[in-house]
């Protein structure tokens, strides 16, 4: 289906930041922001749903501290114990001290790789992907505003967005 | 302004007079004869558990003499009690002075833009340190000329039997120890002084000249700051185990003592907010405050356990004795100390919503100033009372005095300024501070 959206670009975040308000408050939809770099608060002044990456992260924390629980037991208690130190491997608990630095490594481990994997799945990125941004120069200084025109009046909107601060207003018909 | 409530003031009062009888009747009621502790022993093996007390009979009923012997030993160890009891009560809210005005000083050296409208809260903290310094110095005075054995590389009678102790006495003798904590107490109370008076002049300048100032004063006074406090934690806690050292163990008292003051800035600022004085601190200073908690009570934990690791697994007679002591006689508090001062914190703040909500930091923080009353408590008691601790009237007497102290300076100190320290350069940027 052909929309025709609004690119609006800035070259300033804070100005970028309150045009995004503004724009809010004129109930226009705004489909996206491209920004050069990520810019605090945006994501709460678009009015985006809050993020739910913690939650699997935790849950991610979890299963690693499971598997260096699980897999120290084996390999040291079960498996092959050993007598290192003085300290025969016959108990986990009592050897439990020596374990909790793996616990934490494999808790960070799990959580940090399985929580950025979750979120290129997410956002659909993977190697070599062709690059989404509709404008190269939001990869430089400027920041793209993009607004479903919908039905409203597209004299109105540019004119509207050009009072924002817009450096330039541009009607893209796809 | 604010005006000290005098509600506020006699609760505080309520509680120095409630500590101070506490602790002069703790002190009065100290055993000071070996028959007298002979008295109590029998009566703990007439009222105490069977088994203990079969136990202790193998060991005290061995012969004649050594029953002596282990009368004179739980003798010391009482008359150390209230001692020891009033110590760790000076020592801990004296810390959380000292915290404070590191966080200040790093604020000022980082130059923060989040935190100074809550300057004048952090400052009437540091308000404490003065009188907190001077009667942890007063302490330690007392220990100098042998009206209590805490130290025991005091006693000259131990020093000449020690050999251990003799090689340190170049560095462990009272003198240089007195002069020592001189130093370091005039040190800060000198940089808190000027800190204080910039600060307040800064209000009423016409330029930043003030700001700057409190900027060169803060880092100089950090470097000040971890080399003395390193030290003190050497000298004031860790020497009290003459033969034992941990290299990090001044990191590991920073630790503490960082997270008591940041959680106590917390509470008092919620307090305050609660009155309806500070309207310009929103849920943002108090979530960044939470993180704070959050995040040096991890770092304690990690300094905690990196400590008791490597001690755990090299297990060297001289070194491991200090973990024995307090898993063998001190297990319950040892371990409960560091469950509260980790899990508690871990679980309850990990949540970033819940370090928005004030009574989530309230309830975190109280547990928090627990679980590090108790980790001081643990420092201090093995090696002054050992196996004759309980938690009791010296104690929760030296917690309440000083306790009650501490708010009264706290909050009187909040009184003498205003609570924005509104001429600072970066006040507007924290106003609208907003996370």
């Amino acid at each position: 289906m052909a929309s025709t959206k609004i690119h609006a670009i800035y070259t300033d975040d804070d100005i970028l930041m309150q045009a995004v308000k503004d724009t809010r408050a004129k109930h226009y939809h705004i489909e996206e922001v491209f920004t050069p770099f990520p810019v605090h608060g945006l994501d709460k002044a678009m009015g985006l749903p809050h993020t739910r990456l913690a939650v699997t992260s935790f849950l991610y924390g979890l299963v690693g501290l499971s598997v260096a629980i699980l897999m120290m037991n084996f390999i040291m208690i079960e498996d092959w114990p050993q007598n290192i130190g003085g300290k025969p491997s016959f108990s986990f608990l009592e050897n439990l001290p020596a374990f909790i630095p793996i616990m934490f490594e494999l808790t960070v481990f799990f959580a940090a790789h399985l929580m950025v994997i979750t979120f290129y799945l997410r956002s659909r990125l993977w190697p070599f992907k062709k690059a989404e941004n509709p404008d190269v120069r939001t990869t430089d200084d400027l920041f793209l505003m993009e607004v479903l025109v919908e039905n409203n009046n597209i004299e109105e909107m540019a004119q509207f967005f050009k009072n924002t601060g817009a450096l330039e207003v541009n009607l893209i018909n796809k | 302004m604010y005006t000290l409530s005098g509600k506020l003031k006699i609760t505080a009062i309520i509680f120095m007079i409630l500590g101070a009888i506490g602790l002069v009747y703790a002190f009065a009621t100290a055993p000071t004869s070996i028959e007298e502790v002979k008295e109590i022993l029998a009566a703990q093996e007439h009222h105490g558990n069977h088994e203990m007390a079969a136990g202790e009979h193998a060991v005290a009923h061995g012969d004649a003499s050594h029953d002596d012997e282990h009368a004179e030993h739980v003798l010391h160890q009482l008359q150390n009690k209230p001692w020891a009891a009033l110590y760790v009560g000076a020592f801990f809210f004296f810390m959380i002075a000292l915290g404070a005005l590191a966080f200040y000083a790093i604020q000022y050296a980082a130059q923060a833009g989040w935190s100074p409208v809550l300057f004048r809260v952090m400052e009437a903290i540091t308000a404490y340190l003065l009188p907190g310094s001077i009667i942890v110095f007063i302490l330690l005075a007392l220990s100098g000329v042998h009206l209590n054995h805490l130290f025991i590389w005091m006693d000259p009678d131990v020093v000449a039997t020690d050999e251990i102790i003799q090689n340190k006495s170049s560095y462990l003798n009272v003198p240089f120890f007195l002069i020592r904590a001189a130093i370091y107490i005039i040190g800060w109370n000198v940089f808190r002084y000027f800190l204080r008076k910039n600060s307040l002049k800064q209000d009423e300048a016409n330029d930043n000249s003030y700001y700057r100032k409190n900027f060169k004063l803060s880092a100089a006074f950090l470097v000040f700051f971890i080399v003395t406090e390193s030290m003190m934690s050497w000298d004031w806690i860790m020497s009290l185990d003459p033969h034992w050292f941990s290299t990090l163990f001044g990191w590991y008292v920073f630790s503490s003592l960082f997270v008591s003051a940041i959680t106590v800035i917390a509470l008092v600022t919620i307090y305050l907010k609660s009155r309806g004085y500070l309207p310009y601190v929103n849920d943002s200073h108090i979530h960044d405050l939470g993180k704070f908690m959050f995040g040096i009570s991890i770092f304690w934990t990690y300094l905690w356990f990196s400590q008791f690791m490597l001690i755990w697994y090299s297990n060297i007679p001289e070194e491991v004795v200090y973990y024995v002591t307090r898993i063998e006689k001190y297990n319950l508090v040892f371990f409960g100390m560091v469950a509260i001062n980790f899990l508690f914190p871990l679980l309850v703040l990990m949540n970033s919503e819940y370090k928005r909500i004030n009574w989530f930091v309230v309830m975190t923080g109280v547990m928090i100033l627990v679980g590090h009353y108790l980790d001081i408590y643990t420092m201090v008691m093995p090696a002054t009372v050992g196996e004759s601790w309980f938690i009791g009237v010296p104690e929760i007497s030296a917690v309440l005095f000083f306790g009650g102290l501490f708010t009264f300076v706290v909050f009187n100190a909040l009184t003498k300024a205003p609570l924005l320290a509104k001429r600072n350069p970066y006040i507007k940027e924290s106003e609208h501070f907003h996370y």
